[in-house]
């Protein structure tokens, strides 16, 4: 069967750290980092790469349209 | 980040699935962490750019929160007077009938200030769309009551909740226009959760399809949440949005073309 991976690009600068989009990801793959960035916001990263499937649900809900999202098949 | 095998090679332009519209700036939103008005700024984006449009759009911006909507969108956009754009709207609609315009609206422009100038441009059946964002707040001067502020919400000038009795009703906007003869399209959307954004897309392609068959007004209203306003964290506030707005304001489509 074939297996699909995604993966993400999170453009941490301009991420307001809203969380929106980890409690979107149906797969756990985002998560808050404890760093901040030039706003000083905990910006979101991908904590758990692996698990991402490309369902791009995080970039659609995104209010600052910071995701990239990538996807193929294995 | 973690050093995971293979990641590097899913980045490639043909594994693309998603990326931010190109009719956006490349400007930071100037709205808070977690507001409704980036997604629905990007969905509307994303719109034109499918429909290929961008050149031929004018938007008309509010007084509001979206007040700065040029700076977001590269396409051409007027800046109405307070609660005047479904009226600025009409003129360039008028004078330019093969642009596509459409008006970014919250409810404190929309449904306080601009209420007969929306009424009236709905009632005429102008050819354009308009966008109103309801947040139930006005959220750029500090927080202050809305006409769509609920019954019992709290807000700066309704520090004990909105009491009818003192206050009036909460105005559904959206099912006021739905009863004129002008208006094509009615809807009431949200943009919380990506099944709703989907939905919330799909109507505005309707929107802009109807427009260039010149059918009459298209009205979307977006349920949003306003974090900073409502005093909670965005995921919090989308959570009370679902609990308190929708039963008020419930999601689906008013007013729907008749089966030609």
């Amino acid at each position: 069967m074939a297996k699909i991976r995604g993966s993400i690009v999170i453009n941490v600068d301009k991420c307001k750290g809203c969380e929106v989009c980890v409690v979107s990801c149906p797969t756990g793959t985002i998560a808050l980092a404890k760093e901040v960035n030039g706003k000083g916001y905990n910006y979101a990263y991908p904590a758990n790469p692996e698990l991402c499937i490309g369902c791009a649900n995080c970039a659609m809900v995104c209010p600052d349209g910071v995701i990239t999202v990538y996807k193929t098949k294995i | 980040m973690k050093d995971v095998t293979g990641i590097k090679e899913i980045i490639k332009p043909e594994n693309l699935v998603y990326k931010r519209s190109s009719v956006l700036t490349d400007n930071v939103f100037s709205y808070c962490p977690g507001c409704g008005h980036g997604t629905a700024h990007r969905i509307l984006a994303e719109v034109i750019e499918e429909a290929g449009l961008q050149s031929e759009t004018i938007g008309v911006a509010p007084v509001g929160c979206s007040v700065l909507l040029y700076e977001f969108m590269n396409v051409d956009v007027q800046q109405a007077a307070h609660g005047r754009a479904p009226a600025v709207a009409t003129a360039i609609k008028r004078l330019l009938p093969e642009k596509f315009v459409f008006t970014y609206q919250g409810d404190g422009d929309l449904a306080a200030i601009g209420t007969a100038e929306t009424i009236h441009a709905c009632n005429r059946g102008e050819n354009i769309m308009i966008i109103f964002i309801n947040n139930g707040i006005y959220g750029m001067t500090g927080g202050q009551m809305a006409p769509t502020t609920l019954e019992g919400m709290k807000s700066s000038t309704s520090p004990y909740g909105r009491d009818i009795k003192l206050m009036g009703n909460p105005l559904k906007m959206t099912e006021i226009v739905a009863t004129l003869p002008g208006t094509y399209f009615v809807t009431r959307q949200s943009v919380h959760t990506p099944a709703n954004v989907k939905k919330t897309k799909k109507a505005m392609k309707k929107a802009v399809e109807y427009q260039k068959l010149n059918k009459g007004t298209c009205f979307i209203e977006i349920v949003s949440n306003c974090p900073s306003g409502w005093k909670m964290s965005p995921v919090e506030s989308n959570k009370w949005m679902e609990e308190n707005m929708f039963p008020f304001y419930p999601l689906g489509d008013l007013k729907v073309p008749a089966v030609e």
